[in-house]
């Protein structure tokens, strides 16, 4: 087996790259270690969002990846339930407001659509939202979508346009040519390939350890609480607090908490997000969900009395400047990166993989990859000294 | 801070019972934790106590075990050296740097309860080491027609005439597999019901398949003679190599229609026949509760009967430092079973806390050694019944496209074939996230075991532990209110 691309990881940037590199005619193999989306792709909410990103790279990815999910997959988009729900950031406080609106004037030059919501028009937002809020800014483009149905039917698209998925295949090793990546050594055997795209999100550092290269991809623990079913429209958008655009972009190790809240189309409310880097521990925290319940009920007071069923973990794959790593890279040719995209991997997804798609084809990307280069940061050593 | 007890028993059914009475002997302080408002668990479940009456004890097997169990209970309680919370669900189990487990409650009633700690009700409860004993529940195979009102798990019939006096029906058929059948119809007949069939999928040669474990437990071949006789006396009709093919009716169950099975794998293969019926009771054998063990991280193992059960040492220890496991939970075996494990742990975690005074060592050695035998004899009965009254091989194949697989997520068969087939689903997790089996309301308590099954068929292999784990594993072990979550956070310390 001999492949134009080979693609480790099939998690939704994974899934993403293998199909539009498949739709420009290259003959793709991926590769998963365990099942489909087993990693951070089933951990999150699915969230398409502009709204929490600061100007910035990330956003152009972000408002690029909007119209990828809408032009160019847009036929499919009833296949992983997108829905165009809108966001709505609510600011507790008057200087929380004063702060959010600075914020939507920045954003509103780079093309995020934003209407500031006032006061009195909150219930017509969100009927159950709390008292005593000073305002907030609604997001229409923010949007959903259940991302492990994403990775399935990307998937799918891309076996009918010719890709090779190998589930239960984990890399060990890369074939060289001197500096060059000439394929992967799996233990399902060698596959030799003109290119080799890792996607392997929280764990891309250690593939790319095994290329001898420096990746600095971190794990940043989520926790995700879901409720009982409710009635359709008790909660109508993604709902969260202005604080979260401060949490997500901060770079604390302890553990943060700022509330979002939103229905989904099977009835269930889902309640995040907690941030902590404690490395890859899996246990529940208490102080983590126990948080996240008090703050949504803040929010939306009606939620007391509502039973949470389950809760559910994840890690974010996070870099020290927050922005995903996306490219060539020089240090070994032949071995390009798509990882990194922290707490926004579902929605910087297809924009991702159509980048990818483009730059492999010798195309000019549509956007430039400067930002993203894998070589930005330090080597390991330079960081100590 | 509550106070820290030696060890917190939860449940009390047969094991913790036996667990929670022998700690307290053994000079433990202890914290029984259950579910239900009185003793007994699903086997020794009986009327209300505040309305006893004197026949309350007919259809119990051991009912005086239950009652010396329950007198020491009282007295234990009554002094102080067992705190008993009934009505308590335990629904997180974290553990501190020192070891300490704490175990989070919420009341069982759904009813929100004022003032909870006047109502003694507790929100906490920390102990040095748990012994869990949580009990199963019926096992349950989807069927054409099971969600259609009318039908219930064998044990839910049970429960509503042990803990009500209430009769589901008038007209029943009990169907699946396995012994506890023969009590479930008996004991509906006895109620007043007139039962259509007792339609069991194996045949009873099956005993034969395995005549010393068959053996090995004396007194289980006088109640199989009782059943027996009871089944004869009311005239209940008892079909061997038989199954419901599909339950039938318009809105609620009006009738089953019902076909033989070949003896082998349990391929369809005979007549069907319809027989009218307003009640069907199923069980398939039982299904271990692994919420608590799963989260503690205790190693599990598929079992005999196809249960995921915990793997536990000689002295019922589990694989988690501190936790001991007796019961269901351990492997499907009934209530004598469970009550010698339950008394084994608790001896054994007297000895592990250096609470056994030098004097009785020698007796307590013994009571290890009689206690051991006792419950090999049971695991060696209990796998002779599993082996005789099996899972049939082929029941995937019962199965049609539109036969409903998950009825808290209406996810049919057809979905999870689809899942498997177009969308890449090789595994249960991966078919969970995909079609939504499992993540309803009972977070697949009761199709998870078939969900598993069915993809390790689609999948052309046997099914594992593996399949079993993911839709065993509960992230909260019962669902609990966002506000009650909120608690928590001011409780803990932390920023």
């Amino acid at each position: 087996m001999t492949a134009d691309l080979v693609v480790v990881g099939a998690g939704v940037v994974g899934a993403a790259g293998a199909y539009f590199a498949s739709l420009a005619g290259l003959r793709v193999v991926v590769v998963e270690r365990g099942a489909l989306a087993g990693g951070t792709s089933s951990a999150g909410e699915g969230n398409l969002l502009v709204s929490d990103k600061e100007a910035g790279p990330e956003l152009d990815l972000a408002l690029y990846s909007q119209r990828i999910w809408r032009e160019d997959l847009g036929e499919h988009a009833g296949l992983w339930e997108f829905e165009s729900k809108g966001g709505l950031v609510v600011a507790a406080s008057e200087h929380g407001l004063a702060s959010l609106r600075e914020l939507t004037v920045h954003q509103r030059r780079y093309g995020v659509e934003v209407r500031d919501v006032a006061r009195a028009e909150l219930r017509d937002y969100e009927p159950h939202l709390s008292d005593g809020l000073a305002g907030a800014a609604f997001y229409p483009q923010d949007a959903q979508v259940q991302p492990m149905l994403v990775v399935a039917h990307l998937l799918r698209l891309a076996r009918e346009a010719g890709a090779l998925v190998r589930t239960r295949t984990e890399v060990v090793g890369f074939l060289r040519d001197g500096d060059r990546v000439t394929g992967v050594r799996t233990t399902g055997g060698d596959i030799p390939a003109g290119a080799v795209l890792n996607a392997t999100g929280t764990w891309a550092g250690g593939v790319a350890d095994l290329a001898g290269v420096h990746v600095p991809v971190l794990p940043r623990r989520g926790f995700i609480l879901v409720t009982e079913p409710m009635p359709s429209r008790t909660i109508r958008h993604k709902v969260y607090a202005a604080e979260y655009v401060g949490d997500v972009a901060s770079s604390d190790a302890a553990l943060q908490t700022s509330p979002v809240v939103e229905g989904t189309g099977s009835g269930t409310i889902l309640i995040g997000s907690s941030r902590e880097r404690v490395g890859f521990d899996r246990t529940v925290s208490g102080k983590a969900i126990g948080t996240l319940a008090a703050k949504a009920i803040a929010l939306f007071p009606m939620l007391r009395e509502v039973r949470a069923m389950r809760t559910y973990l994840g890690f974010r794959p996070y870099c020290p400047d927050h922005l995903p790593v996306i490219g060539p890279d020089p240090r070994a040719p032949g071995l390009w990166h798509a990882c990194g995209h922290e707490g926004a991997g579902i929605g910087l997804s297809a924009g991702t993989g159509k980048l990818i798609a483009q730059a492999l084809a010798g195309d000019g990307p549509d956007l430039d990859l400067t930002p993203f280069a894998p070589d930005r940061f330090p080597e390991p050593e330079e960081a100590l000294r | 801070m509550p106070d820290t007890y030696d060890v917190a028993v939860v449940g009390a059914g047969p094991a913790g019972l036996a667990a929670a009475v022998e700690s307290a002997a053994a000079g433990l302080g202890v914290v029984l934790i259950d579910a239900a408002g009185q003793p007994g668990g699903q086997y020794w479940r009986h009327y209300d106590e505040n309305h006893a009456r004197p026949d309350d004890r007919r259809g119990h097997h051991g009912w005086s075990t239950f009652t010396r169990l329950r007198e020491r209970l009282d007295a234990l309680t009554a002094t102080g050296r067992i705190r008993y919370l009934p009505g308590h669900q335990v629904w997180l189990v974290t553990r501190d740097e020192n070891g300490a487990f704490t175990l989070q409650l919420t009341p069982t009633t759904s009813t929100r309860v004022d003032g909870a700690e006047e109502a003694g009700l507790s929100r906490a409860e920390t102990a040095r080491a748990l012994i869990l004993c949580p009990g199963g529940y019926d096992r349950q195979l989807p069927i054409p027609g099971w969600d259609l009102p009318g039908v219930m798990a064998a044990g839910g019939a049970q429960a509503l005439l042990k803990g009500h006096r209430t009769l589901a029906g008038r007209r029943a058929v009990v169907a699946g597999t396995g012994p506890f059948l023969l009590p479930v119809a008996t004991g509906l007949a006895r109620a007043g019901a007139s039962l259509a069939a007792v339609v069991e999928a194996n045949g009873t040669l099956g005993w034969l398949r395995d005549p010393v474990g068959a053996m090995s437990v004396p007194g289980k071949g006088v109640e199989a003679l009782q059943y027996a006789a009871l089944m004869a006396r009311h005239r209940i009709p008892y079909r061997r190599g038989t199954v419901i093919r599909e339950i039938l009716g318009e809105g609620r169950v009006e009738a089953v229609r019902i076909a033989r099975v070949d003896r082998v794998d349990g391929r369809l293969a005979g007549p069907e026949e319809e027989i009218a019926a307003d009640l069907v009771a199923l069980g398939w054998g039982f299904t271990p509760s692994l919420e608590l063990p799963l989260m503690l991280g205790a190693e599990t193992r598929r079992d005999v009967d196809g249960s995921l059960v915990v793997v536990v040492d000689d002295l019922q220890r589990s694989s988690v430092d501190g936790v001991y496991v007796a019961g269901e939970a351990t492997g499907v075996g009934g209530a004598a079973l469970a009550v010698a494990e339950g008394r084994l742990s608790a001896v054994a975690l007297g000895v592990a806390l250096r609470r056994t005074p030098e004097s009785s060592r020698r007796a307590v050695v013994a009571v290890i050694g009689r206690l051991s035998r006792e419950i090999r004899r049971g695991r060696r009965f209990a796998a002779a019944m599993h082996r005789a009254y099996p899972v049939p091989v082929a029941w995937t194949r019962w199965l049609s496209d539109s036969t409903l697989v998950c009825r808290c997520e209406e996810v049919s068969y057809g979905d999870l074939v689809r899942a498997h087939r177009d969308l890449g689903a090789e595994d249960p997790r991966t078919l969970k996230m995909l079609a939504r089996p499992g993540m309803g309301w009972c977070q697949g308590r009761v199709c998870g075991f078939a969900t598993a099954e069915i993809s390790a068929c689609l999948s052309r292999r046997e099914t594992t532990a593996e399949d079993l784990r993911p839709l065993s594993t509960r992230s909260l072990a019962v669902p609990v209110t966002l506000g009650e979550l909120a608690a928590l956070a001011d409780d803990l310390p932390g920023n």
